[in-house]
């Protein structure tokens, strides 16, 4: 092959991210050409939007922590085990990722809502969910969810099993291999996954408006009020909107540069 | 080297497709964009599938979201808004032409076909009722706010205290309604028609009742203006008329713009 068939590609795959880059990067920068300094600092006075900032901060937070607990020990039974019904559980696990949030927010209330699956179940129990902030939760946890789980399943599949092997042999209990050998050796998977996850619960907002409503202070988080200033206050809306770009990137940042030092530290040692 | 030059026939094609939608502008030429109030939603399907002039592509959302999409450069054909403000708002700044009433629809207290709890205004105020109603600036919203305020103040603050959701259209009060994740809600009459039986109507006191009168504007500088023109004329004197009519819309109040 001669480097002049070779060049003709190079130039197809550097136009191709070029592309990609311009279609992403673009109507992210004219957020903030549009809205400048001035109107991101009156968003930051605006109660309104500092309560949904808050809101979601706080629910998004709730809703990552129950994941990486509930789903780190459940992606690592994913990863390690062969067992009937695994490539289901796996499919079951990806779903939500496929599922439009307006079919989330349907389900969640067919399931959870007074009228759904759990409804009377809830209703005796005198639980009630819709409309509530634990409905935020559960919509963040229901949609975001996979991101995590998956990409902790794959860090953990990607663990040197040799490690494991040599630690068990050792005379470590599986649990203590878990958390001394594991989860150090996926930490940056692990991270990865939460950022994602939480970037995603972040910007959630079908099925937070369908399952858990719009009330200031209650469930109205951010999406939910920049769709309803959209309608009265454009400014307003790009504002708000442009603090959160701001939040998810740092957000996306922070945990990029975490998750590389752990495996730089990882590499060292 | 052969599976290169099919990767790049591919890519050139994916590229041609992908151009190919992208300045398709061309197969809109017959079709008519309305944007229209969620409340119009079974009256304009039903008068889009009868309207002979041409096919019409329809979209539904709260009428100041779509207000703002025109004030950002979106160009529908036409713009019909659940209230008479927004078109006119959007006429003086030169983005449609002169707008014209053309339906009037009745706010009420919608509830569950078998609630109970609920049976008139004065139930709103009661400590375990749960309300869902339209966002300020959404015209469903806008609406309660003027019955509300024509309350007394205890009576409005208690009905508020008991309010869950703040909608950005009707169509959210009417699902959070059938899915009984509220008691109650202010919608208009149509949208308990529309329901088939699944939500009841409480009627409002006369004295309370807002004027509820719908506006709509041919949008300045639509490609199809022809054919706007005669899909408005058909809401007052035609096809949409009896559309709407049909839906529970009633006709433009008298001496209306």
């Amino acid at each position: 092959m001669s480097s002049g068939k070779h060049g003709w590609f190079a130039c197809l795959l550097v136009l191709a991210l070029s592309v990609t880059l311009t279609f992403l990067f673009l109507p992210i920068v004219a957020i903030f050409v549009d809205s400048g300094p001035a109107q991101l600092l009156s968003t930051l006075g605006d109660p309104s939007s500092l309560e949904a900032l808050r809101l979601s901060l706080e629910c998004s937070s709730i809703a990552v922590a129950i994941i990486v607990v509930v789903g780190t020990p459940a992606a690592y039974l994913l990863a390690t085990r062969n067992f009937r019904g695994r490539a289901l559980a796996v499919t079951v696990v990806e779903l939500p990722l496929v599922l439009p949030p307006a079919v989330a927010g349907i389900a969640l209330l067919a399931a959870l809502g007074p009228n759904g699956l759990l409804g009377p179940a809830l209703q005796d129990a005198g639980i009630t969910l819709v409309l509530q902030t634990a409905a935020v939760v559960i919509a963040l946890t229901f949609v975001s969810a996979p991101f995590y789980v998956r990409q902790a399943q794959s860090a953990f599949g990607a663990v040197d099993r040799t490690w494991m092997d040599a630690s068990r042999t050792l005379g470590a209990s599986e649990a203590r291999s878990f958390l001394r050998i594991a989860i150090p050796a996926a930490l940056p998977g692990l991270g990865a996954g939460l950022a994602l996850a939480w970037g995603r619960a972040l910007g959630e907002f079908g099925a937070t408006l369908m399952f858990a409503g719009s009330f200031r202070g209650i469930t109205q988080t951010a999406p939910l009020a920049i769709y309803e200033q959209f309608g009265t206050n454009f400014t307003a809306a790009l504002g708000l909107s442009a603090v959160l770009v701001a939040i998810s990137g740092a957000l996306l940042l922070t945990v990029k540069l975490f998750g590389g030092q752990a495996a730089l530290g990882r590499v060292e040692s | 080297m052969n599976s290169e030059r099919r990767v790049a026939a591919v890519a050139l094609l994916l590229a041609l497709t992908l151009v190919g939608c992208g300045v398709g502008k061309g197969d809109q030429g017959s079709s008519l964009t309305v944007s229209a109030a969620s409340s119009l939603k079974d009256a304009f399907t039903q008068y889009a599938e009868a309207f002979s002039d041409g096919e019409v592509k329809l979209q539904f959302a709260g009428s100041n979201a779509l207000a703002t999409q025109i004030r950002q450069g979106v160009r529908p054909d036409i713009f019909a808004a659940a209230n008479t403000e927004l078109p006119q708002e959007l006429f003086a700044a030169g983005l449609v032409e002169r707008p014209i009433i053309f339906a009037g629809n009745r706010l009420v207290i919608a509830v569950g076909r078998d609630a109970m709890k609920v049976k008139s205004l004065a139930d709103l105020s009661a400590r375990d009722i749960t309300l869902a109603i339209g966002a300020a600036g959404v015209p469903v919203g806008d609406y309660t706010a003027k019955v509300l305020s024509r309350l007394p103040s205890v009576q409005r603050a208690a009905i508020l205290n008991n309010v869950r959701s703040r909608e950005p259209d009707v169509g959210g009060i009417v699902g959070k309604l059938s899915q009984g994740a509220v008691d109650a809600g202010f919608v208009y009459i149509t949208d308990v028609e529309a329901s088939g039986g699944r939500l009841k109507a409480i009627e409002l006191p006369p004295a309370l009742e807002p004027h509820v009168a719908y506006g709509v504007a041919v949008v300045k500088g639509s490609a199809q203006h022809k054919q706007a023109e005669t899909f408005v004329a058909g809401l007052l004197d035609g096809g949409g008329q009896r559309a709407l009519a049909g839906a529970g819309f009633e006709p433009p109040p008298a001496g209306a713009r």
